[in-house]
This record gives structure tokens, sequence and C-alpha cells, in this order.
């Protein structure tokens, strides 16, 4: 009986706090900027495509729900010719972001995905791949590389003497 | 035995090897990057070092390589000795100095043996700030791609291109720190050995370049084991597919088979499996309506049914084939019944085959596998062009050639392993080695003494003479010429002196004559040397195995098109053949023109355009089954994939489906069945049912299944979303013991072994590279802990050898001179890029066809001028009484007299020259 009484009590008295609940959506909740939400693909800082397709992001991805498919242009740049997220499965984990040797991947603060089909969820590249960088200004992988690619020959790399003269004999 | 102290623990262990290979071999992870198990040691990275102790008083030890230190009783080493890791660190990190940061492009990467040195070595932070050297790439042709930053020096391609494989334009060039491994100038790596840099190569420089064009990583393909289907001597393979398509053959190690290499051919051979050419769904031509119609399997075999209606008592004819599995030759001589099963080869290759069962099963010789020619020191090569037919067992016979020198260096107290000093104290000396052919071969280099070329027959006859020098009571060459003589003595000196004398012929020079003339020379220097072998090369994936299923009563091809021709059949089924070649044209079209006409194949070939009713197969990728190889080794290969279609099904099921469809009723078994079946029915094949070596489907470790795909295979749960959000229930497989997926059974310890037959990757902790296989082994080099995978279907009888006495006349003179008589000899001619039709099917390896792939005759430069010919003229032969017209081209090395006739198979050929060969050799007239 008095335990009752206590309780009814302590409810009362809760009317009187502030409240907690959000007027979601008209008002948004602070997210802070690590937040692991949708994901997308970033750009380098020449406009090129960051991911290199070299599958890290999807062996580092604990529910298997990236796929992609790697392709070189002409000039020997590999990029993605495919990259699929299944968002119905991803727990947003962030592990994709943190096995990305460029910065591609990276999680966002956009958690709104709400869809009513969960084929809705699946996102292919051109529903990825964004127009800038993200939250990794600056980085482009294929300026420290050492694979020649379109507009960098060998040795043009970052940190890289010129190719060597095999037939030179000097030390 | 030795015993050793590692880290104060006694371990017993093998002698004569060296500490590297002990502590490999007895499961520690010692780091190392030249030392190869089958390249042996030469000491050039100094990664492998461990601590020497004098006794157990010394406690301050030496550091020394332990792949150049030979194991001793009662010494004392110490990996784990804190000084011998941080030497080791160091190494590792002076060898990543220049190293490009490039592993998420690195096709290497994830596989990569410079990745897990690194790691187990303890490098894992970059101090050094100095600028990286860099090195310009070459284009290395269409086979390997070439990063010449990532080298670390090792030194392993080039032992391996040029010391293990006989190459010689790959090479070290420059000096210190700008060491420069490539070729003098761009261009197409000649070796036909080349793919195997890509696994050699404990990095990134050499990568599949093939596999870069659907690229995946190596935990993304799902592999089961398999069989090389590209020629007869079964090397094992472990296909990789992803998304639906066959991405990369790697090699499958088998000590008794190819062991750590393939040749080109089987590596990038596959292409056809994604090819255009496959046939994908089930067609019948209506009447006079070309092309086909594509329709459903159902209406397929009932179409079938309609037409056999009534027909199936003796009626129809089966028509088997080299190519395809025993299974699915045994499901198609079940449907038809054995009197009206024929071997889908021509008369020529029938009885060769027919004369080499005969010879394996009852002489006195075993025919040799791929290890036994490794191990042979002494050669005697009869006809046979073994790069173009056979190349693994050319480079068996490279290995062979090394090993009397090799066997005379215990007297310099020089261990076979210490690989730079053993080859420099054998100066390029060589084993007895001597070869009989036609024209050059690629392992002319070898030979003890200018190659002996000439016509089949007289290539025969040296084998005759051979035998009577070395057993008299096999028959002589009455009428043998003193220098046929005096070479015949030489061999058979060389051949009694050794312990292991080997044979090599085979079916490609088609003269029965030769290979009668190898078995005397087996048999006769067995009586000498009782370790003589003899080893034979066939035209096919399967030809032995289709060859035992009657080797007394079967009949060739054309008995087929004697009975269409004389009313005997009303119904016709072809699987995996291609007629043409076997029978000609004509003959072909006859066939396939009785009322009913099946041909099951996985490619579209000119007998399935001609057929009634073609049926899609699965290639061997897609199905499950039992090949025989060269030496009568039976060895299964399983689905790497499911097919790409419900219509495309195994030749065997497709054959079961038509059996019930017409009401002698068997049961649709699972695969597993039909080989039990099979072995049961053909006591020649009981072997194949042996569990020890072929696990049953039923076979379980901890109650798993092994699994087809590694651990991390990635993707699952996003692969078929494009399709459906439902994900698809993983294949399930009844046939045998493996599953598609990445849950099972998979360990690399030794404590619970994976059968060697169902081993689908080679992955340990700390070992993703392919050198991983240690784990599996019993010691390394050695054979597999999981024991053989294959079984040998027959060896030497035991009794006394029934000499062959039909020794053929010396070869004719050609009459070029005489105006009436302008005679030629033409002899088939092959090459390992051209004469195989399947792998034909991928453009990289089209491309490397002689000739920019198209026909030709070689004739030497004095047969040409005597005809008035000059190289690049067009040149007409009768053979056979038809007429064929062919580029010239001038072979220095071809044998006077004789025209090689050379056509590749690719699928554009004109149909008249498809069944050339069958024709050869033969006299032919110069028009
Ligand atoms: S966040 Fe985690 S679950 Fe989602 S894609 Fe990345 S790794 Fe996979
Ligand atoms: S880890 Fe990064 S670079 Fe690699 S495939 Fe994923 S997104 Fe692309
Ligand atoms: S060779 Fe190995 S370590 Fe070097 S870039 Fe390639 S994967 Fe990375
Ligand atoms: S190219 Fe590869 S195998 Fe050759 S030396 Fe360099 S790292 Fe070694
Ligand atoms: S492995 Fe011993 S020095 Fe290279």
């Amino acid at each position: 009986m008095l335990a009752l009484l206590r309780a009814l009590w302590l409810i009362l008295l809760h009317t009187f706090k502030k409240r907690v609940t959000v007027q979601y959506p008209e008002q948004k909740p602070y997210v802070p900027p690590r937040w692991r939400g949708r994901i997308i693909l970033s750009r380098d800082p020449d406009g090129g495509e960051r991911c290199v397709a070299c599958y890290l992001c999807a062996v580092a991805c604990p529910v298997d729900c990236i796929a992609l498919q790697a392709a070189e242009d002409e000039t020997g740049r590999r990029y993605p010719a495919s990259f699929r997220i299944n968002f119905s499965r991803c727990i947003f984990c962030g592990y994709c972001e943190e096995a990305c040797p460029t910065y591609a991947i990276q999680l966002t603060t956009d958690y709104e995905m709400g869809e009513y089909r969960r084929a809705n969820l699946v996102y292919e590249k051109e529903d990825l791949l964004i127009s800038g960088q993200g939250k990794y200004p600056g980085y482009n992988f294929y300026r420290v590389a050492g694979v020649e690619i379109g507009g960098k020959a060998k040795g043009e790399a970052e940190n890289e003497r010129p190719p060597v003269d095999v037939r030179g004999l000097l030390p | 035995m030795a015993t050793i102290y590692i880290d104060g623990k006694p371990y017993e262990t093998k002698d004569g090897i060296n500490l590297l290979d002990t502590c490999l071999s007895l499961g520690f992870d010692v780091p190392y990057f030249c030392w190869h198990p089958a390249l042996h040691s030469v000491g050039a990275c100094r990664q492998c070092a461990v601590k020497v102790f004098k006794d157990e008083k010394d406690t301050k030890g030496r550091i020394v390589m332990s792949c150049m230190t030979p194991v001793a009783d009662g010494m004392r080493l110490s990996i784990d000795d804190p000084e011998a890791i941080k030497f080791r660190a160091s190494v590792i990190e002076w060898l990543m100095l220049n190293h490009p940061h490039d592993c998420p492009v690195c096709d290497e990467g994830g596989e990569c043996h410079l990745q897990d040195m690194t790691l187990l070595a303890g490098h894992v932070y970059r101090r050094t700030t100095l600028k990286k050297r860099t090195h310009t790439n070459q284009d290395l042709g269409p086979f390997v791609n070439h990063e010449m930053n990532r080298c670390i020096q090792c030194y392993r391609c080039v032992r391996f291109y040029k010391d293990y494989a006989g190459g010689k334009d790959l090479d070290v060039f420059g000096c210190h720190d700008h060491v420069y491994f490539g070729r003098s100038r761009n261009g197409a790596l000649e070796s036909e050995f080349s793919g195997n840099l890509v696994e050699v190569c404990p990095t990134g420089v050499f990568t599949d370049k093939k596999f870069k064009k659907h690229y995946t990583r190596k935990w993304d393909l799902q592999a089961a084991p398999s069989v090389c289907v590209h020629c007869s001597l079964g090397c094992n393979t472990l296909p990789g597919e992803r998304y639906g398509t066959l991405r990369r053959i790697r090699n499958r190690y088998n000590q008794s088979v190819n062991g750590y290499f393939l040749c080109d051919r089987g590596r990038y051979g596959y292409e056809f499996v994604n090819s255009k050419i496959r046939m994908r769904a089930a067609s019948v031509k209506i009447k006079g309506a070309a092309p086909a119609d594509e329709v459903a399997p159902e209406l397929a075999i009932s179409e079938i049914r309609k037409k056999l209606n009534g027909t199936h008592e003796g009626g129809i004819i089966g028509i088997g084939s080299p190519r395809a599995s025993l299974e699915s030759n045994y499901a198609l001589r079940e449907l038809v019944g054995a009197e009206n099963f024929y071997h889908g080869v021509s008369d020529t290759v029938f009885n060769m085959m027919g004369e080499i069962v005969r010879i394996i099963k009852d002489g006195p010789v075993a025919a040799a596998s791929l290890e036994d020619v490794r191990e042979a020191d002494a050669v005697l090569v009869l006809g046979e062009d073994v790069s173009n037919t056979a190349p693994m067992l050319a480079l068996a016979l490279r290995q062979a050639s090394r090993n009397a020198p090799l066997a005379g260096l215990a007297k310099f107290k020089i261990p076979h392993w210490d690989d730079a000093a053993a080859r420099n104290a054998m100066q390029g000396e060589k084993s007895p080695f001597f070869i009989a052919s036609f024209t050059g071969t690629r392992i002319d280099d070898l030979a003890s003494e200018k190659p002996y070329r000439t016509a089949p027959d007289d290539i025969a006859r040296l084998g005759f003479l051979i035998a009577h020098e070395l057993a008299p009571e096999s028959p002589g060459v009455p009428d043998a010429g003193e220098e046929e003589k005096s070479l015949a003595r030489r061999i058979t000196v060389a051949l009694r002196n050794s312990k292991k004398p080997l044979v090599v012929c085979g079916t490609g020079p088609q003269s029965i004559h030769i290979l009668r003339a190898a078995a005397n020379a087996a048999w006769a220097i067995k009586q000498a040397v009782p370790d003589a072998r003899i080893a034979f090369s066939l035209p096919e994936c399967n030809s032995m195995g289709l060859a035992l299923m009657d080797f007394s009563s079967g009949r060739p091809v054309s008995e087929a098109l004697k009975r269409v021709q004389a009313g005997g059949a009303k119904a016709v089924i072809v699987i995996e053949n291609e007629l043409v070649e076997s029978i000609g044209k004509e003959g072909a079209e006859e066939i396939m023109s009785l009322p009913c006409s099946v041909a099951i194949d996985f490619i579209a070939t000119r007998t399935s355009q001609l057929a009634g009713v073609a049926l899609p197969a699965a290639s061997f990728a897609e199905s499950q089954g039992t090949f025989v190889n060269n030496e009568a080794r039976a060895q299964r290969f399983y689905k790497v994939m499911q097919p790409q279609n419900k219509n495309i099904q195994g030749a065997w099921r497709w054959l079961r489906e038509i059996e019930a469809a017409l009401g002698t009723a068997k049961q649709c078994p699972e695969i597993d069945a039909l080989t039990a079946e099979l072995a049961k029915k053909m006591p020649q094949f009981a072997p194949i049912a042996d569990r020890a070596y072929f696990p049953p489907p039923g076979f379980r470790i901890a109650g798993m299944k092994i699994p087809r795909q590694p651990y991390r295979y990635s993707g699952r749960t996003a692969m078929h979303t494009h399709i459906g959000m439902v994900e698809p229930k993983p294949p399930s497989d009844t046939g045998s013991a493996l599953s598609f997926s990445m849950e099972g059974f998979y360990d690399a310890s030794k404590k619970q072994k994976i059968p060697s037959a169902l081993l689908t990757h080679y992955w340990a902790p700390f070992w993703n590279s392919v050198q991983a296989l240690n784990k599996f082994q019993g010691g390394v080099g050695g054979p597999l802990l999981g024991g053989e995978s294959g079984k040998r279907l027959m060896g030497a009888s035991g009794s006394d050898p029934v000499y062959f006495t039909d020794i053929p006349e010396k070869q004719k003179a050609p009459g070029l001179s005489g105006a009436n008589n302008r005679g030629l000899f033409a002899v088939p001619l092959y090459h390992v890029f051209g004469s195989e039709r399947l792998s034909m099917e991928n453009p990289a390896v089209a491309s490397l066809c002689p000739e920019g792939g198209q026909p030709f005759i070689a004739a030497s430069p004095r047969t040409l001028s005597a005809l008035g010919l000059n190289k690049g003229d067009t040149m007409g032969l009768e053979i056979g009484g038809t007429v064929f017209e062919f580029k010239t081209v001038a072979d220095e090395e071809m044998a006077e007299g004789l025209a090689g006739v050379f056509v590749p198979e690719n699928g554009n050929i004109r149909a008249d020259l498809a069944g050339l060969y069958s024709k050869l050799p033969a006299w032919a007239r110069f028009l």
C-alpha cells in the first residue's frame, strides 16, 4: 500500500520536471560530427573518386552488406565499377570507414533513412558517391601511392625519387 | 633422423635439410623470402635469421641464415632470441624502405607474402623519411603485369624463370639498389611457364594480368579442387569464382603431379567458361529452319522422346568423348548400351590409345608420374614435342636433366638445396638426355648431344635399335645404318648407367610405331635398370579414361559412321565432342543427319550446330566428375560454382533424364552414386570409389562440411539485392562434402586434417599468401597431410615383356627432285598456345598463337628451295585426296623432306581443316 502511494507521488513529481521528448521532425536533435549515419563515398581534392576498390570495407563489414567490383580505367587508375551497400543490413558500426585506406567511405550525420520498401534501402554507387571530400579534406591516395595513373607518372608521387636509370652505374 | 633443440625444447627432424626447412616443417613461423621449397636456398634476403649456439654452455650464440645452415644432430638454436628477432625486424625494415604505398591497389594484397612477413617480423611503423626509389614498368605481354616499385630483390623470379623453367628473356639488370627484374625490352614473356611468376614472386611485382581485368581479393573467391582440362597431365588446380563468373586459376599442390607450378595454358585457359561460345539454353531445330530455336529443357527432352519413339532398342548410337568425365561417358554408354557406344576419336588416336593402355597394363614398366619424371636421371624423348603437347612434362624433364650431376655433388659436400653452390659446381653439366624429333623443340637445350631430327618411322627405328642393344631378345633393325646404330649405342650406354632412366613418347606424332618402339626400349632398359619408367603424353584430359572404358572391345567413331551409312542406326547422341575433328566434315554431317541427333556440350561446336537437339552441359567448373590422366591416375574435380542458369546441367544428368524419359527409368541419382555405380560395373575403375582418396558426400569433420568460401568471404548480404531482398539459401551440394558457404570446417592445424582432395584454399593464421601451403604439408615440399588426392588405376604388370616386332621400314627419301613424284611427308605440329580448343577462347592465349593464328606449313630451307618456294609463299599440299593451301614457314630445324603442318584450333577455322590432323602423318603431294 505504501509502495503504491510512493510510486504515485513520484509520478506526480515528474510532471513538473523538464521534458526530454523533442518535437521531431520539426525540431532536430543535436548529432555530433562523428555520428555514424548514412554512408557515402567521397571524392579526393582533385574531384576524382576516392574509392580504389580495394575491398577492405567489404571484408571488414561484420554483416557483409557491402558488395563491389573493381575496374581500371585506361590509365591504370582503379575504381569501383559497381558499389552497393544494403542498408537494411547495415548496423552502422563504422568498421568500413575504419578499414578504408583512402578516406573514401565515410559515415555521416544523416540518420533519416526510413523506407516503406526494404529494396529502397539498397544503395548503388550513384546513390553513395557525393561530390565533396566529406569529413577528411585534403587526402588523395593516388598522390601517395607508387602506381602510375593518368596525370601522374612514375616518380611523381609524394616523397618519391625519379625513376631509376637501370643502365646507369653511378652509385 | 636428427634431434635438435629449438629454444630449449628437443625436436626430431630429417637429416640433410636446412634449418629453415626444418623449422617450417616443425610448424614454426620463421619469416623468409628468397627460399622457396622448389627453388631452394640462395641466402639472398637475410630474412630467415635465427641464432645458433655452440653447446649448452654457449649463451651468446651467433646469428645465421637458417636457409643456408644444414641441420646437425644435437644442434641448438633459438628463433625467439631477442637479438634474432631484432635482426629480422631490421631486415624487413630495410626491405620496406622503398616499398610503395600500394597495398589497396595492389593485386597481391590479401595474399601477399611481404605483408605476412612484415607483420610476422614485427615491422609495423615507418620511421624513415627518405624519399622512395622508383622504377618504370614493362609491358610483359598478355599474362603477367609488372610493377617494379614493389620489388624486394629476393631473386626468386629469375631463379624460377631462368634456372627452374629454362626461360631466357627475364633477367636482372643494373646494380646496387637499382637492380631491375624484367626483360631487356618491352615484350611478351616467352616462357610458357611465365604465369608462375605470379605465385613465385612474394610481392606484387608480378601479378595476373587476366585476373586484373575482373579483380577480386583472395578472400572473396569461392573455390573447389579441380583438374586442368587443357592437356592430358591432369595438373591440379584451384579455380576461383565470384559473382557467377570464373575469375582465375591457381595451382593446387599435388606432389605426385604438378607440384608447385602450372603452365600458362592451364592457368589462363579458363576464359571459355565465361565466354560467348558457351551453350546456355537447349535448342531444337525445326525441320528446315536454321538457326535452331531455344526451348525449355523439358521441351527438348520431350522432343527427344518423340523422335526416339520406338528406336531406343539398339537404334541409338552414343559417341563418347575424351574431353568428358568418366561419369558422363559412362552414363552415355549405359543409355545406349555398350555395343552402341563409340569413342569420339579418330582411328589413329583410337589405335594409339589402345596400344598405350596395353603397354601400361600388360608391360613390366610403370607409367611415370610427373614426380617420377622430376626424379629421373637419364631421358630419351622419342618424337613427342612435350613443350607444346604437355607443357608441365617439359618442365619436369628440365628438372630431370639436373639429377645426374646433382647426385655427383655429394663428393664436394654440397647439399642439393644449396642452390647457387650446386649450380656453380655443376657448371652446366646435364643428365644424359636424348631427343629425337621432327623439328626443334623448346627442350633442345637439355639434350646432351645434337637432337636427332628425322621422320616418325625413323624415330621409331631408333627406339627399336636401342631396345635391341639392351635386350637382344627384342627385335633388331636389320637394315640400320651406321649412324643410327652408333647413336643407339651411345644412348644405350647412358641409359644403362643411370639409376632412373625414362623414355618419353606420346600421341603427338600420331605414330603407333613410335609408341611401340618406346615401349620396347623402356622394357629393355628395365632388364638392366629396375627403376625404368615410361611417360606418355596423350591428346585430351580424359583420353585415358575413355580408352579404359572398353579397352578391348571399343570402337572408334569411324565404325559409327559405317553403321550409319549401312542404315543401322536411327538416332545419335554425342557428348562434349567435335566430330568434325575426328571424322571430318562430311562424316560429321552424315552422322548428325540421322532422324534424331542430340549433341550435349558446354560450348557450341560444329557438331552441336548440326544436331537436331542441342543441350547445354556444365563445364568442368560447374560440375563434378573424374578424369584419368596420362599415367592412369584418376582424379576428381568438384563444382566450383553453380551453372549460370537452370538450363545448364552436367552431361551425365541430361543423359539420365533422357533415359528416364524413355521409360528405361533409372532414377536420376547424385553424381556420387553414379561414380559408385561406374566403379562397381567396370572393375578397371574400381579405385575411383576408394573413400580414402575420394571422400564421400557424407564426409564431415566435427559434423561439418568443408567450405568452398574462405572465412572472410564478403558481401553475402548485398550481392543478391539487385535481384531481390530475400537472400537466397546457399545452393546445397548433395554430391560432395563441400559446401557453397563460408561455414564449415577449415583449419590448418595438423591435428584435424582436411583430405587433400577437398582442400579449397590455403590459409593459416599469419599466412595469407599461397605459402600457407607449408602448413598443410607433412614436411615442407613433401606430400600433403591430408593424403593423396588421386589414385592410380593401374601399375606395371610384373610379367615379362612381350616385345613388339613390327619394325617400320626406313622412311623413303622424299622425291623432291623428280618432277612427277613431288612427295613430302606431312607431320603434325603443335603449339602450346593454339593446339587446344578451349584455351583459345582466351584472347590472350590466342594472341600468342604462332603466325598470327593462321595455319602454316613448316619445312627446312633446303626443302623449300628444292621446291622452288620462298618462305611466306602459299604452298599447296594434297593430303589423302584433299588439297590444302597454307602459308610456308622456313624452319631451320625441320628434318629434310618433312612438311610440318600446323592448324590452330580456334573456333573460326575452316571446317575442312578441322579434321586434317586425323589424316596425319601422311605422304603429301606438293602441287
Ligand atoms: S557500418 Fe558496419 S555494417 Fe555498415 S557497412 Fe560499414 S562495416 Fe558494414
Ligand atoms: S575500403 Fe575504401 S577504397 Fe577500399 S573499397 Fe572500400 S571505400 Fe573503396
Ligand atoms: S606487394 Fe604486398 S606489401 Fe607491397 S603493395 Fe602489394 S600487397 Fe602491399
Ligand atoms: S620481382 Fe618479385 S620475385 Fe623478383 S626479386 Fe623482386 S620481389 Fe623477388
Ligand atoms: S630465406 Fe634465408 S636468406 Fe632469404
